[in-house]
C-alpha cells in the first residue's frame, strides 16, 4: 500500500473553546436550575427543548456519516472528522434523558392513569403510550444510536493508524443498516418526547418533520465549525471554497426540504379542517403564538433560503458562518413553537421568561465541550481513508 | 474562392492535460477559445478562468414571473371575476394556490433556462458550426479532449498557435474552415413531397386521436344507467312509455281542477280574482302573444295568418264577446269552444286571468267613445 504524506500537522485548538463550552454549560445550567425552581412544568419543556435540540444535532451528524458512506461522497470526507465530533454527544443523551424520565408525570398527560380512564382516545392509545413502554423505547433507541455511533467512529479511527481499506467498506455496510433504522427510530422519539405531549393529535407527517428539522440543525452545527476552523486554518490547506460550496449546497437544500414538509402538514390539516387536527394548529395560532407561527415561516426558510440562494453565497465564509447561526436559532425556535404551547398555566412575572435561554444555552455549551474533548484526541483529518486524496482534490 | 478561416484545432488525451491546455492557452494570452470534452471536467471553469454564468438571473426572472402569474390569475379567476365557495374556504385560498404557484414558478424558471441556453448561449437555429462534421468534433464527442484557438481572436496568428498547441502537448492539430455557402432550395421537388407527407401524416394522427383515441371510453356505467329518459321507450313498464299518464283519481302537485270542466258554460259567475295592474297586463300581453294571437291575431281582430285555412277564428271585438263576463273568457280559454282546444295544460290559472284583463284592455282600446279618450286625456292631466 502507497503511504500518502499530506503534509499535515494538527493545530492545537486554544483552551478557549472548552472555557466558552463549560461556561455556558454551567451558565445555563445554573440559570435553568433556578428556573425549574420557580416554574418546574414551564422549565421542563425549556429542559425538553435543550433536549430534543441536542439529539436532533447528535443524531443528525450521526446520520450525515452514514450518508456520506452510502452515498460515496468524496468531497465530506476531509470533514468528515468534523461530523464525527459532534455525533458523539449520541451516548451522552441517555444521560441527559434521565432528568425527563424521572418526570414524565409532570410532562405528558397520557401517563395519568386517571386522564385515561376518562378518555377513548387516550384508551386506544394505551399500548404505545404507556410509562414503561415509554422508557424502555427511550433506552433501546439511544442504545442502537450509540452502538452505530460507537462502530462508525471507532472504524474511522482505526483505520488512521491501519491505513485498512477494508474498513470503509464495513463502514459502508453499517450505514446502509443505520440509515433505515435511523429513518424509524427518529420518527419515533419525534412522536414519544414531542407530539405526544399533545396526545389527542393526529399527523402522519410529524416524523419527517422532525427529521428535516434535525438535519437542518446538525448541518448547520457543521458548517460553522467547519467554516470557523478554515478560516482559521485548522483544517488542512487543500479544503477550498469548493468544500464550502458543498455544504452550503446541501444546507439550501433541507431548508427547501423543510419548507415542503412544513407546508405539506399545514396545508393537509387546513384542507381537510378536521376538527381533531386543526385545533394543534388553532393552538399555536392565539395570541403571541400567532407572531411565532408566522415568524416561522421568515425566520425558518424565507431568510436563510435568499441569503443561500446565489452561488457565491453558498461559498462565502461570512455568509455561509451567518446562515449556520441562523439556522441554530431557527431549529430552536421551531422547538419552542412545538413544545412550549403544551405549557398551560395561569400567571407567572414576565422576566423568567429570560431564563427560557439557559437550557439551550447549556446545550450549546455541551457541544463546544464534546467538539473540544475529541479535537484533542482525535486527527482532525482522517488520514487512513482510501477517499481522502480525492476528496483534498474535489473541485466543482 | 478564397476559404475562410475559422480557427485551429488540436486533441489531447487525457482530461489533466486539457486541463493544463486550458491554462496554457489562456496563459499565452488568448480570449477567442474553447475547450471541447465528450462530459464535464471539474476544474475547468478554474482552468480557464470563465465567469460565472448569467443564466441564473434569467431563471430567477422568469421564476418570479411565474410566481406572479399563478397568483394573479388564481387571485382574478376564483377570488374576483367569478368567486365560488369551495370547501368553506375563503375566496382567495393561499395555502391551496401554494401547490400551483410553486409549480408554474419551476415550469417558466426551468423552460426559461433551457430555452435561454439553447438561444443565447448555443444559437440554438444556428446548425452549421464550421466545427460540425470535422474528425475533431467526432474525436472529442467519443474519447479525446480539444482545444480550438479562433481566427477573430486579437492575438490569433496560425503559426504562433499551431506552435503554441502543440508545445503543449496537442497532437492531430487541423485548420478548420467556414463551410462554403450550400444551395439549398426551398421548391425542391422532394422538400415538396416531404411536406405533403408530413401534413397528411400529422393531420390524420390529429383526427385519430381526436375523433377516436378520445372518444374511446374506459368504463360507460355513468353513461348507461338503468333510468327513464322522457320520450323514450322503456322495458320496465308493460306499455313501454316512460312518461306515465295521471294515475286514477289523483291530483297533480299545485294544480287546482277546473269545477266547470266540461260544461257549456259555468253554472255559476266566475269572478275576477285579480287587479289589472301594469306587471299584470305585461304578463297577459306576453301569454296573448304566444298562446292566442296565432289565431286571433296580434290585437284580437280574428286577422291572423291562419285566416281562410280553418274556419275563420272569431274577432274577439264583437258585441257578443265584449257583453261575456271575465268568468266566461275565462271558461272558454280553460275549456275551449268550438274548433279551438283546451288550454288549461300550458297556462296557468293567473296568466289566465292575465290573458282575460289583457282581452279587457283590447276591447276597450278597439272601441272607445269620446268620453273614455276625454277622461284619459283628463288622468293625463
Amino acid at each position: 500500500m502507497s503511504e500518502i504524506n499530506y503534509n499535515y500537522d494538527q493545530k492545537v485548538l486554544p483552551k478557549k473553546v472548552l472555557n466558552i463550552g463549560l461556561g455556558l454549560l454551567v451558565v445555563g445550567t445554573g440559570f435553568g436550575l433556578i428556573g425549574l425552581l420557580l416554574d418546574s412544568q414551564r422549565f421542563l419543556l425549556n429542559y425538553l427543548i435543550a433536549f430534543t435540540f441536542l439529539i436532533s444535532v447528535a443524531v443528525g451528524t450521526l446520520f450525515l456519516v452514514a450518508l456520506e458512506y452510502v452515498a460515496g461522497a468524496d468531497w465530506s470526507v476531509p470533514i468528515r472528522r468534523v461530523t464525527e465530533f459532534f455525533s458523539s454527544t449520541v451516548p451522552f443523551l441517555l444521560i441527559l434523558g434521565i432528568p425527563l424520565l424521572f418526570n414524565i408525570g409532570s410532562l405528558f398527560h397520557w401517563s395519568h392513569p386517571e386522564a385515561i380512564a376518562n378518555d377513548k382516545i387516550l384508551q386506544s392509545k394505551a399500548p404505545y403510550l404507556n410509562t414503561q413502554f415509554f422508557i424502555i423505547r427511550f433506552i433501546v433507541i439511544i442504545a442502537i444510536w450509540s452502538l452505530f455511533w460507537f462502530i462508525l467512529s471507532r472504524n474511522s479511527k482505526k483505520q488512521d493508524t491501519s491505513k485498512d481499506q477494508s474498513i470503509t467498506k464495513r463502514n459502508i455496510r453499517y450505514s446502509a443498516i443505520f440509515i433505515p433504522v435511523f429513518a424509524i427510530t427518529i420518527s419515533l422519539i419525534s412522536i414519544d418526547w414531542i407530539m405526544s405531549l399533545d396526545p389527542h393529535w393526529f399527523s402522519t407527517i410529524f416524523g419527517i418533520y422532525f427529521f428535516a428539522g434535525t438535519v437542518l440543525a446538525s448541518l448547520s452545527v457543521v458548517t460553522y465549525a467547519v467554516v470557523k476552523l478554515y478560516e482559521n486554518g485548522y483544517l488542512h490547506p487543500r479544503i477550498k471554497k469548493d468544500h464550502l460550496y458543498s455544504l452550503g449546497a446541501l444546507l439550501f437544500a433541507f431548508v427547501n426540504f423543510w419548507g415542503y414538509i412544513a407546508f405539506s402538514q399545514y396545508m393537509l390539516i387546513w384542507y381537510a379542517n378536521l376538527p381533531e387536527e386543526t385545533y394543534w394548529y388553532l393552538n399555536r395560532w392565539e395570541g403571541m403564538w400567532i407572531y411565532v407561527s408566522l415568524l416561522q415561516i421568515v425566520v425558518h426558510f424565507l431568510v436563510p433560503y435568499s441569503v443561500l440562494l446565489s452561488q457565491p453565497a453558498k461559498m462565502d465564509p461570512k455568509k455561509l458562518k451567518f446562515a449556520a447561526l441562523w439556522i441554530l436559532f431557527a431549529h430552536l425556535i421551531d422547538l419552542y413553537w412545538l413544545i412550549m404551547p403544551n405549557y398551560h398555566s395561569e400567571g407567572g412575572s414576565s422576566w423568567i421568561y429570560l431564563l427560557e435561554f439557559a437550557f439551550p444555552m447549556a446545550a450549546v455549551g455541551i457541544l463546544c465541550v464534546v467538539f473540544y474533548l475529541n479535537y484533542k484526541k482525535t486527527n482532525i483529518l482522517p488520514v487512513g481513508d482510501p477517499k481522502l486524496e480525492k476528496g483534498l482534490n474535489f473541485k466543482l | 474562392m478564397e476559404k475562410k478561416l475559422f480557427g485551429v484545432t488540436a486533441l489531447f488525451n487525457t482530461p489533466d492535460e486539457i486541463i493544463k491546455a486550458a491554462k496554457g492557452v489562456r496563459e499565452s494570452g488568448y480570449v477567442k477559445y474553447d475547450v471541447f470534452t465528450p462530459y464535464p471536467i471539474h476544474g475547468m471553469d478554474d482552468a480557464m478562468k470563465l465567469k460565472p454564468s448569467k443564466l441564473g438571473y434569467l431563471t430567477l426572472g422568469f421564476g418570479l414571473t411565474g410566481t406572479f402569474i399563478a397568483l394573479f390569475s388564481m387571485w382574478f379567476t376564483m377570488a374576483m371575476d367569478y368567486p365560488m365557495i369551495i370547501g368553506g374556504k375563503p375566496f382567495f385560498a393561499l395555502p391551496a394556490f401554494i401547490p400551483v404557484t410553486f409549480e408554474l414558478t419551476v415550469l417558466l424558471a426551468t423552460l426559461a433556462t433551457v430555452i435561454g441556453m439553447l438561444t443565447f448561449f448555443f444559437y440554438f437555429p444556428n446548425n452549421s458550426h464550421p466545427l460540425h462534421d470535422t474528425t475533431f468534433m467526432k474525436a472529442v464527442s467519443h474519447d479525446r479532449y480539444g482545444v480550438c484557438i479562433e481566427s477573430i481572436d486579437p492575438k490569433f496568428d496560425i503559426t504562433k498557435a499551431k506552435t503554441a498547441l502543440s508545445g503543449l502537448g496537442g497532437y492531430d492539430i487541423q485548420e478548420i474552415y467556414y463551410p462554403e455557402k450550400s444551395d439549398i432550395r426551398l421548391f425542391d421537388p422532394k422538400f415538396i413531397v416531404f411536406l405533403i407527407v408530413v401534413a397528411a401524416v400529422t393531420s390524420g394522427a390529429i383526427y385519430f386521436a381526436l375523433n377516436k383515441l378520445v372518444y374511446m371510453q374506459p368504463f360507460t356505467w355513468m353513461q348507461h344507467q338503468q333510468k327513464l329518459s322522457a320520450q323514450a321507450e322503456t322495458k320496465f313498464f308493460a306499455d313501454k312509455f316512460s312518461m306515465r299518464p295521471k294515475v286514477e283519481g289523483t291530483v297533480a302537485r299545485g294544480y287546482i281542477p277546473y269545477e266547470f270542466k266540461g260544461l257549456a258554460a259555468p253554472t255559476t259567475e266566475i269572478v275576477n280574482p285579480t287587479f289589472p295592474s301594469e306587471k299584470n297586463l305585461a304578463l297577459g300581453k306576453k301569454k296573448f302573444l304566444t298562446f292566442c294571437s296565432p289565431c286571433h291575431g296580434n290585437y284580437g281582430d280574428g286577422d291572423s295568418r291562419l285566416r281562410g285555412q280553418f274556419p275563420n277564428p272569431p274577432s274577439l271585438h264583437s258585441a257578443k264577446v265584449r257583453g261575456w263576463n271575465d268568468g266566461n273568457l275565462y271558461h272558454v280559454l280553460v275549456n275551449g269552444q268550438n274548433v279551438m282546444p283546451s288550454y288549461e295544460s300550458q297556462i296557468l290559472p293567473e296568466e289566465r286571468w292575465a290573458i282575460v284583463n289583457y282581452i279587457r284592455v283590447l276591447q276597450k282600446a278597439k272601441n272607445a267613445t269620446l268620453e273614455d279618450i276625454q277622461a284619459v286625456r283628463k288622468e293625463g292631466k
